[in-house]
């Protein structure tokens, strides 16, 4: 389980995180959702240690993040980054299994390729990708090779960086179920940063709302609908009238 | 007086961003070196380094110290004719080659082209996160990107520099006996007869150091690169403009320490 306690962080003089207080069940799916700018992304980045908090804590299973031993924590994430972050220099089945090649879970080259090649599978790409370099890719085929990378060494915690943003609904859809199914399948605590709707239905077991450096709202995505907040209320029905503003 | 206090204001925060400039160099440098000792070493980067580096940066080098070996025959020559001093051609082009120009030249050419480029590459995966994506991956990107450039250019620039000076010391002597009627085994004999191993060594060691200070200021500018291509390219002058300054304020410093005692 992962809990933020009144996590604060600022750029200068933008207070993006103004005190999260955020629990994370283990085996769940949290989407967090809000406006662009709202720090969604520092949040997640503040919990893998690529961004330090001015104030606050994160722990996870009760262990303080910034005093964790960083291979051993790391090695227990998976991350699915906005544009996908493959390295270019690299084929794709070297980025999927780019961790399976270096460190504490390095496996033997031809292993490596193996597995690689059946999580590329496992999302839908056929083996003759593996040998192509990113810049060949669309941007649904990157982002499905970024997947796979995310999910090799089969980690506890997955984060999706707006999995969806750039792409056809057809491929949202797409990436959507596969989100759902490997999350499901492994067991995992996956969090996602998602501004479309239709994401946070197919993904969520529960959602997060943040507004304004807090956590606006936060329950089961059953309860959404019907939280009875004008804040949650106006971003899922995207309407330009309410409490937000929509000159921001 | 509030005019004076503006002034001040801004003087000392531009100071105050300069040392915290400074500073941040230092760590990264210090980061860097502490890194080329420790293991793991990614020997695949720096091979893939050695030869972006070094040999593709061969032939730019080499056709810099041909043209300037020319015109360095041709110039002393034409000095040296006020004092009837011309046969001087030979050893002065060797010296000044492998002493001083050969170094410099070759390590301003080496951070045109390399500086620059190890700059936008890292700017450009800082921007893209592929370097975020790389710590989330339990990789140190100081130990995979810096350190294997930071040694290969270490490596590599004194070797080019080596080349450099024999394609500079022939394009003298191709100067010399199409040009300045040297007899060419006199002009071979001559160059032989001045040059002494330490010239030679103290411009490959001069190429060590600027290799480092070249692949060094691409990467921290690259890693320190701001966003979008206005960012990347910032980013891309600032390694260029500071490699190509130190490598001219080292040259100046290592003269001193070599041939003043």
């Amino acid at each position: 389980m992962i809990e933020l306690r009144a996590v604060q962080k600022a750029f200068g003089a933008n207070r993006v995180l103004r005190g999260v207080n955020l629990t994370l069940p283990r085996g769940q799916s949290m989407v967090v959702i809000g406006g662009s700018g709202t720090g969604k992304s520092v949040l997640l980045k503040c919990i893998l240690g690529l961004v330090r908090p001015d104030a606050g804590t994160i722990t996870l299973d009760g262990q303080d993040v910034a005093r964790a031993e960083r291979d051993a924590f790391l090695a227990r994430f998976g991350m699915l980054f906005q544009g996908g972050a493959l390295f270019d220099s690299l084929p794709v089945w070297q980025n999927v299994a780019f961790r399976l090649l270096r460190g504490s879970l390095k496996r033997p080259l031809t292993e490596a390729r193996e597995i690689a090649i059946e999580k590329l599978r496992r999302v839908g790409l056929k083996p003759d990708v593996a040998d192509k370099f990113p810049a060949e890719l669309s941007g649904g085929m990157q982002k499905r090779v970024g997947l796979a990378r995310a999910i090799a060494a089969e980690p506890e915690i997955i984060f999706f960086d707006e999995p969806t943003t750039g792409l056809d609904p057809i491929m949202s859809g797409v990436i959507n179920e596969l989100i759902r199914e490997i999350v499901v399948e492994m067991g995992a605590t996956a969090v996602t940063i998602t501004h479309d709707m239709r994401s946070v239905r197919a993904i969520a077991d529960n959602v997060a709302m943040l507004h304004d450096g807090v956590i606006q709202w936060t329950g089961p995505v059953a309860e959404m609908d019907n939280s009875g907040d004008p804040y949650l209320d106006q971003f899922i029905h995207g309407r330009a009238e309410g409490p937000i503003e929509a000159v921001r | 007086m509030s005019f004076i206090l503006s002034f001040l204001a801004t003087v000392g925060r531009s100071t105050l961003a300069w040392l915290a400039g400074m500073g941040r160099f230092a760590i990264f440098a210090g980061e860097t070196v502490s890194h080329l000792a420790r293991p793991p070493f990614y020997m695949r980067e720096f091979l893939h380094a050695l030869v972006q580096i070094g040999w593709l940066s061969l032939p730019v080098v080499g056709m810099t110290a041909l043209f300037t070996g020319g015109a360095l025959a041709l110039q002393i020559y034409a000095g040296g004719a006020r004092f009837n001093a011309e046969t001087v051609v030979p050893s002065i082009v060797a010296i000044g080659l492998t002493r001083e120009l050969g170094p410099v030249l070759g390590g301003l050419m080496v951070a045109a082209r390399v500086a620059s480029s190890i700059a936008a590459e890292i700017g450009t995966m800082k921007v893209t996160e592929q370097i975020d994506a790389l710590v989330t991956l339990s990789t140190n990107p100081i130990k995979y990107l810096a350190v294997p450039r930071v040694l290969a250019a270490t490596l590599a620039v004194p070797v080019l520099v080596g080349v450099g000076d024999s394609i500079g010391i022939m394009g003298g002597w191709l100067v010399g006996i199409t040009r300045l009627d040297f007899n060419s085994a006199t002009y071979i004999k001559n160059t032989l007869d001045f040059l002494e191993n330490w010239d030679v060594v103290s411009g490959m060691i001069k190429g060590a150091a600027f290799g480092f200070i070249v692949a060094l200021m691409g990467c921290y500018f690259g890693m320190t690169s701001g966003r979008g291509a206005q960012g990347v390219g910032a980013a891309t002058k600032s390694a260029v403009v500071a490699a190509s300054v130190m490598i001219l304020a080292a040259n100046y410093i290592l003269t001193e320490v070599f041939f003043t005692s």
